[in-house]
This record gives structure tokens, C-alpha cells and sequence, in this order.
């Protein structure tokens, strides 16, 4: 197949400019790779040129990525101002350069937002997530006390809604394209998923309660039901999710839970 | 001087063995627990699931991982499911059973009393996670649904689509973020352990790079366990994450704990293969694809023909003639190296010719395209992506690949290291799967180690207790950080001429061709001389850009690749010691008249352990003979 030129606009930011300072000392910066391959994936062009500003003495440009298979929600870039890029139901390292053409300028940027800090050039903190997820995510459960796996039959129907939400991988595309930059579908699908699912029954009100809390206290905006978040994530969890949050955050309230341990108010 | 190593096996029936063994453990009372900490390095099923139960026990644990985050460790990329004897079903499994497969399936390399274990905790495995939230796949009764796997002829693989070792994961983080927020367990993300720190003989520490801001800490503890997976990577191409590494073992190795079985490497057959050089990984396509698709060659060598053209006639489902009673679904051993006897007879496709087809035309006009695609459709899409060509239309394209390693740390019966205090769980150690591993059996190890074996054991070396507490201020501290910083400062100071890569990528085509899928000796001892010269080459021409005190994803990556420099040497010595062919571990040397693993039982039926002597020493061999009181061995046959 025929190689290509791509020009890339970078966002490059050292470590340690606060987040104040973003807008003035982060910048793009321009690079050419040459000799791309439509067949190689977008994180192994950003490889090739890493490759080539380390023999020239240059600092190579700082991004995430593990499992480059789309599972583990480790990578995350906004390639041409969406985030994982232009395809849907893609992570970043899924993305190919066959959709791209040759002699094509594509920016490249850090998922923004502001829980979201950018630790260096593209790469961000996104434990946040992990503090929403400590506040409830989970069912008690302890090593030990579990009841034989038949005992309690789950209809395929809930196991499935359950799946869907579960596939969840945590990567933070759904802030990244939220104008509010909300973490909704993220919460939504953990509390979703859990809520589908008699295991952890007694806890949905509290945890619903507690995770939604967590999440304004790291200042992820509302959802104002824009639905970009959907448009972007790439294991296509629905905007549903969101709405069952919501019932579940109700009923929680509505069932005397204490709403003040949750919010802070 | 070489040694009989003693893996302390409970003595008494094998059924009862772990029971007696847990009720042998001396116990630690709930409220002094808290005084002892525990360092778990590793966030995947093994080491999270420790971490979480140690905290739910009420330990004080540390926990680093070098992920972002604990819910990407590499468990999360695993598909196609995790075994348990549950028998649900009714096809006639049980403990027994699973027993037999694997240690079969393990051409007898494994030891018992471990492989009992597994298989009798399995059932709990499964138990815990659907307590915990996993969406396992069901039935509409609302039961379990179960698939087969490679190896044997039950059906005892639940499942979470393809994405089994996701949600296996996510549990495990749950259960993490539930201590978390207890204040049980404290997590470390971005932090590298890069090396052990041994005092008086005993485990009492790690020092950590923290990858945001490249400071060196130092973490002391009472007992240290590490789960830190395998070192595929020392192949560079294979389906592992670009961040596994074995630098955490392979540090704990040059502190004087053995590495057994280095040779023993699991390469997987379906694989999406290599298409370029520029590649930094290989995708793996799961087994679980094996239970409907159908893996063929043309028969005729060089045939270029589009595989829709090729008639019925004139193919070879090569599995299925060799191995007619268990067909498509093989070890994985077995499948790979099948299939790189059709490529090496030319009769591979694709346009390097390293390729088979793996079909799902049977399966779709006989299941129809939905339920092909309920089942795959996840896998279906990934390969449509990184190919550009429709599975359900045309057969996928497939070739082996690295994929997990049965060697690791050697470790007793209570997972612990020849380091006092030192446990090893998960991949990181060798102790379940022998010289090969059949499917959906790692994410049963890692959980096993994890939520049952590890809490454990762990508990029983610190109630009995006689080391008092060491803090970081010790001495062993400042020294062992000192040699890591100077370690990687030596790394920036080379300043040559070649990357990282340059070294890593080179590495894994000596691995590949000389250590892989078939190794002879003339080939393994050409690996040794050149790896040494890579190695060599490496301290004296490599460029590694940037600062220690920064965040450097090139720094990390060039402390790894030295590691697997070393153990690359390492492995290729484990095999050419083995002459023998067995799983994995193909000697070109010892085979059957049909091309068959020929074991050397009398010679070879022990566990190879490797003592680090020194940089430039000799490592010695050790080894633990394997004993089988309860399975008669026999040539594996799945004819």
C-alpha cells in the first residue's frame, strides 16, 4: 500500500504548568511524519514520530496508552476535535490511518476538562474517576460470604442491560465531548449496571447518592442532555443510562438515605 | 552448587491438603492485623484481588500499580472466560476433572498439590464474582451459561462475552475501591517498583519510581507480594500491553529469589498476524473463536487463490485431520505449532504467507449470522477494524503470537518466593500451568492467588511471626535506592545513537526466530552470543531522551528493555538445559515420528529453578522433581 504524509498539530505542555496557566503555556506545535501506512494505527504514527524526535535530540511527545486493543481505556486523544477521533465506537488506539489522507493536518489534543488535569504534552489525571468510584461502585461483598452463583437466576435480559453498561472502560471520552464536561454516562453506566442486578440491592440508594456527590465535588458538570457523550464513547453506552441514574438518585433521596453524607450539603 | 528445592507440599491426601494447610496456618487476631502492612505491587486479578481481601481482613495494605489507574491492569484485556468445575452443565465435570485437564494440558509439568488447589477453588472463584456484580453471561432460566474451551471436552468456561477478563477486573476494583474508601488499602498509581529491598533475608520493602514526577520512594512493609504478570514483551511483538515488563520480577530474581521455568512461553494461535515493521503489538483474536470456526490451508503449497475460490476439495482442516476427537479446540501448543508446520510447508496465506484461515462459514449457516455475532461480535469488529476484511464474509486471517508466560518466580505451595516474606501470585509466579496453559486458566489463577490463596498464606508467615519492623530509614533502603538511581541515570548518560525500540524490536527477532515456537541447540546458543551483544551494544549506544526527574515514557521503557536483555539470555538458556520437548517448549531435536512434544520423563519431569550468582556469573540450576501420587503420566494425546 502507498505511503503518506501527515502533518500534525501537537498540544505540547510541560509538567507542572498549573491549570490556570494552560491557555498561555501549553501550545501546538507542527510535526511531519512521512512513510505512514494506512494499515498502522494512529498511536503507531505518533511512535514513528517519537522515534524520529528522539535520533534528533528533540523531546518525544508524552501520551497513554497500554493494551492497544481498546479494552483497557488507558489511551485517550482528541484527533481532529473529536474525542478517540473521527470514527465511532473507536478508541484511540483502534484508529487506522486509512481514514486519513494523505498529506492530511490533523490537531491532536489532551482530553480537556477541568477534574481532568493535564499532567504533561497529552496526557492527563483522570483519578477522579477513581474517587466516584470508592464512594459506591461497588457491591460489599466480602471474599467468602457469597451464596453458590445459581442460587439467585438473573432474567438474560437484565444480565445483557447489565453487560451493556458494564463494558464501561473508564477512559473519559464522554467528558472530554461534554460542553459541561460531565461525568454522567460514566456514573450512570456504574450505577446502571449495579441497579440491573440483585446483588447490591441494599445499597443502590446510598450509592447512588454518594457517587453523584463525588462527582459534582469534583466539578464535572451537569448533563444537559446533549448526548455527546454517547456520539464519542466507544463501547456505545447509551445516553439511558443517565436517565436510570436519575430514577436511581430519586428513589435513593426519596428513601430517606442520608442525602447530606452525599452531597455535602 | 545445585540443590533439591523443597515446595513444603502438605502432606496427607491430595483432596485434603489445602484445607488441612488453611487450618495449619496460624492466624492473625482482627485487631492486630492493622499493625502489619503488606505491599502488593499489581492491580490485575491476582494482586488487586490479594490487596482487596488482605484490606477486607483489616491489614494495612500498599498497593502500586503502573497504570493511571488499578482498572487497567493487563487482566482486562483477557476474553474468552474463566474455568470452574461447577458441573452445571452435567457433562461430567468436577474437581477431579478440571484437575486432570490441566495438569495434563500442562504436559506434566506442573505440580500437583497446586493444581488440586486451583481446581478446588475454582467453584468459589465464580461464587465471589457474581456476588460482586460480574454480568456473567446467562441463560434465559437465569443460569449461567458456560462455553468450552481448548483442551477438553466439558463445557466449564463462564463467560462476560468477549470481555470476560474486563469484567473479572472491574470486580476486583470494586472490591479495591470499596477498601479504598475504608481506609484499608492505599493506592499507588503511576508508581514502578524497581527494586526489592531484602533485610536480615527477609522481603521488607520496594523502591518505586513515581512515572509523574520521576522522584525515587522508598515503601517498607512486613510482607511484600508481587503480581506484576508475565514477560511476553520480551518478544517485543506480542499481545501483551506495551507496558508489561518483568523488571519487578526480574528484580526480585537479582535479590535472590529463583526463576523457574523461564523457557516455558505460551504462544497463542490466533493472533491477528504481523503485518509490518512498524508494529508495536499483535492483536489477539480470543480462543473461544475455536468453538465455531474452523481453522484450514489450502492444500496445495503456494496456492494464491482468494480463500472463496478454493473449493471444499481442495483444503486442509489440518486440527481436525490431525486431531480428530478434539478437533478445532486443541491446546494451544498444540494449535500453533500445527499451524506453523502448514506455513513452514508453504501452504500459509496471505501475503506473507505466516497466516491460516480460522472460518466461520459452518458456523454462520448453521447457528445463523446473529447468534455468530452475539457470541464474537466484539472480536468480529476488532479484526474488521485492524484488517479491513469482513469475517463474516471472508475467513480471518490468523497466525500464533506471544501471548503469557508459565515461567515466572519459583514459589512454594504458600506462593512464597526462596525470599522470606516474599510472595509471588498470578502470572508473575510458574506454579500452575506447567509447560503449557490451557485456556480461560489464567484468569482462574489469578483469582484464585488473589481472593483465596494469598490472604492465606500471607497471614500464616506473619502470625508466626519474629521480625520486627523496619522502616524505611534503614540502611538496605538508601543503598538499594542508590543503585536504582544510578542505574538509570547511567541509561541517559549513554547518549548513543539507537532507540530503545531499536534494541527492544531486535531482541524479539532473536527471540522469536532462535527461543519461539521451535528451538534447537545450534539456534539457542546463536541467541545467547547475540543477546549478550545486545546487551553490550545497549549500555554503550542507546539514546534515551529527556530527564529522570520528568515524567519519561522513554526512560521507563528503557529500565524495561535492559531487564529483558537479561532475561532474554535467561530463557534461552532454560531451553537449551531442557532437552526435552514438552507444551510450549518445542525442542526441534525431540519429537515423535508424527512431529509430537517427546518428553523425557526420567531426565526431565522437575521444575528448573535459576539462581542469579552475580552480573556476568553463571546463573546455577536448581530443580524440584515432580512427583505424581495421584494422575498417571502419559504421553498427551488428543488424537
Amino acid at each position: 500500500m502507498s505511503e503518506m504524509t501527515i502533518h500534525l498539530k501537537i498540544w505540547r505542555q510541560a509538567r507542572g504548568e498549573t491549570k490556570d496557566s494552560q491557555k498561555s503555556q501549553g501550545r501546538f506545535v507542527d510535526y511531519t511524519v512521512e512513510k505512514v501506512l494506512p494499515e498502522m494505527s494512529f498511536l503507531e504514527t505518533l511512535d514513528l514520530l517519537n522515534e524520529k524526535l528522539t535520533r534528533q535530540g528533540q523531546q518525544p511527545v508524552e501520551f497513554d496508552s497500554d493494551c492497544r486493543e481498546g479494552i483497557c481505556g488507558t489511551c485517550g486523544l482528541v484527533i481532529k476535535g473529536t474525542a478517540h477521533g473521527p470514527n465511532p465506537k473507536t478508541t484511540t488506539c483502534e484508529v487506522r490511518m486509512r481514514h486519513f489522507r494523505d498529506g492530511e493536518t490533523i490537531t491532536v489534543e489532551p482530553f480537556r476538562a477541568g477534574p481532568f488535569p493535564i499532567l504533561k504534552d497529552l496526557v492527563v489525571d483522570r483519578t477522579a474517576f477513581d474517587r466516584i468510584q470508592q464512594q459506591g461502585g461497588f457491591v460489599t461483598a466480602n471474599v467468602g460470604s457469597a451464596p453458590d452463583s445459581n442460587a439467585v437466576p438473573i432474567p438474560k435480559l437484565d444480565a445483557d442491560k447489565a453487560m451493556d453498561a458494564a463494558s464501561c472502560i473508564g477512559c473519559g471520552a464522554c467528558v472530554a465531548a461534554c460542553p459541561n464536561a460531565s461525568a454522567s454516562l460514566f456514573v450512570g453506566a456504574k450505577i446502571s449496571q449495579l441497579s440491573y442486578l440483585p446483588q447490591g440491592g441494599p445499597e443502590r440508594g446510598r450509592r447512588a447518592l454518594l457517587m453523584i456527590g463525588q462527582m459534582d465535588r469534583e466539578g464535572f458538570g451537569d448533563c444537559s442532555n446533549h448526548g455527546e457523550c454517547e456520539a464519542v464513547c466507544p463501547k456505545e453506552i447509551s445516553i439511558e443510562n443517565i436517565a436510570r441514574m436519575r430514577r436511581e438518585f430519586f428513589k435513593g433521596a426519596l428513601g430517606g438515605h442520608d442525602r447530606k453524607a452525599a452531597t455535602g450539603d | 552448587m545445585s540443590r533439591i528445592l523443597d515446595a513444603k507440599i502438605p502432606s496427607g491426601p491430595l483432596a485434603d491438603k489445602w484445607d488441612r494447610h488453611e487450618m495449619e496456618c496460624p492466624l492473625v487476631a482482627p485487631a492486630n492485623r492493622r499493625k502489619f502492612t503488606v505491599i502488593v505491587v499489581g492491580t490485575g486479578l491476582a494482586g488487586g484481588g490479594a490487596a482487596a481481601t488482605l484490606g477486607e481482613l483489616g491489614y494495612n495494605v500498599l498497593n502500586f500499580c503502573v497504570q493511571d489507574t488499578p482498572r487497567r491492569a493487563h487482566s482486562v484485556a483477557a476474553q474468552g472466560g474463566i474455568n470452574a468445575s461447577k458441573n452445571y452443565q452435567n457433562d461430567g465435570d468436577s474437581v477431579e476433572r478440571l484437575f486432570y485437564d490441566t495438569v495434563k494440558g500442562g504436559d506434566y509439568r506442573s505440580r500437583e498439590a497446586n493444581v488440586y488447589r486451583l481446581s478446588q477453588l475454582s467453584m468459589g472463584i465464580i461464587d465471589q464474582c457474581v456476588a460482586m456484580g460480574v454480568p456473567f453471561a446467562r441463560e434465559y432460566g437465569g443460569t449461567l451459561a458456560n462455553r468450552s474451551f481448548g483442551g477438553v471436552q466439558v463445557s466449564r468456561t463462564f463467560y462476560a462475552r468477549g470481555q470476560t477478563g474486563q469484567q473479572l477486573l472491574l470486580g476486583v476494583y470494586s472490591a479495591l475501591s470499596r477498601q479504598v474508601a475504608a481506609g484499608t488499602v492505599k493506592m499507588f498509581p503511576r508508581h514502578e517498583m524497581l527494586d526489592l529491598v531484602v533485610v536480615d533475608g527477609r522481603a521488607r520493602g520496594i523502591v518505586c519510581r513515581d512515572l509523574v514526577t520521576g522522584e525515587m520512594k522508598r515503601y517498607a512493609a512486613d510482607a511484600v507480594v508481587l503480581a506484576t504478570g508475565g514477560y511476553s514483551p520480551v518478544f517485543y511483538l506480542s499481545t501483551n500491553a506495551v507496558n508489561c515488563s518483568a523488571t519487578s520480577i526480574w528484580r526480585a530474581y537479582k535479590r535472590g529469589a529463583l526463576f523457574a521455568n523461564p523457557c516455558y512461553t505460551q504462544i497463542h494461535p490466533t493472533a491477528i498476524p504481523q503485518l509490518g515493521d512498524y508494529q508495536s503489538k499483535l492483536t489477539l483474536m480470543s480462543e473461544s473463536l475455536r468453538n465455531d470456526g474452523r481453522m484450514w490451508v489450502p492444500k496445495a503449497p503456494g496456492d494464491k487463490r482468494r480463500p472463496a475460490d478454493i473449493p471444499e476439495a481442495e483444503r486442509d482442516y489440518f486440527l481436525e485431520r490431525r486431531y480428530p476427537a478434539f478437533g478445532n479446540l486443541v491446546p494451544r501448543d498444540i494449535a500453533a505449532r500445527a499451524s506453523k508446520v502448514e506455513c513452514d510447508a508453504g501452504k500459509g496465506v496471505g501475503n506473507t504467507g505466516f497466516a491460516v484461515y480460522l472460518d466461520f462459514a459452518d458456523a454462520i449457516k448453521r447457528l445463523g449470522r446473529d447468534v455468530v455475532a452475539d457470541r464474537y461480535g466484539n472480536l468480529f469488529t476488532m479484526y474488521e477494524e485492524i484488517i479491513a476484511d469482513d469475517p463474516y464474509h471472508t475467513p480471518m486471517m490468523i497466525y500464533p503470537a506471544p501471548h503469557y508466560t508459565m515461567g515466572g518466580l519459583w514459589v512454594d505451595y504458600n506462593l512464597e518466593s526462596t525470599i522470606p516474606g516474599l510472595f509471588v501470585a498470578g502470572e508473575a509466579n510458574f506454579s500452575d500451568h506447567g509447560a503449557n496453559r490451557l485456556g480461560a486458566s489464567a484468569l482462574m489463577q489469578g483469582c484464585a492467588d488473589g481472593y483465596f490463596v494469598v490472604p492465606r498464606v500471607v497471614a500464616g508467615y506473619l502470625a508466626r511471626g519474629g521480625h520486627g519492623k523496619v522502616t524505611t530509614d534503614h540502611e538496605a533502603f538508601g543503598a538499594v535506592e542508590d543503585e536504582v538511581r544510578r542505574r538509570y541515570d547511567a541509561l541517559l548518560a549513554v547518549k548513543g545513537s539507537r532507540t530503545v525500540r531499536d534494541f527492544h524490536w531486535d531482541l524479539g527477532r532473536v527471540m522469536w526466530d532462535k527461543v519461539g515456537m521451535a528451538r534447537d541447540r545450534t539456534g539457542l546458543e546463536q541467541a545467547i552470543t547475540q543477546i549478550r551483544e545486545l546487551r553490550e551494544a545497549y549500555w554503550h549506544d542507546v539514546k534515551v531522551p529527556g530527564e529522570a526527574a520528568d515524567f519519561n515514557k522513554q526512560l521507563e521503557m528503557a529500565g524495561r528493555v535492559a531487564d529483558f536483555l537479561e532475561l532474554g539470555e535467561l530463557m534461552a538458556m532454560d531451553a537449551l538445559a531442557r532437552e526435552e520437548s514438552c507444551g510450549g517448549h518445542f525442542r526441534a531435536e525431540h519429537h515423535t515420528p508424527e512431529g509430537e512434544a517427546r518428553r523425557d520423563d526420567e531426565n526431565f519431569m522437575h521444575v528448573a529453578a535459576w539462581e542469579h550468582k552475580g552480573d556476568g556469573q553463571a546463573p546455577v540450576r536448581h530443580v524440584e522433581p515432580l512427583v505424581y501420587e495421584n494422575i498417571e503420566v502419559k504421553t498427551r494425546s488428543y488424537k
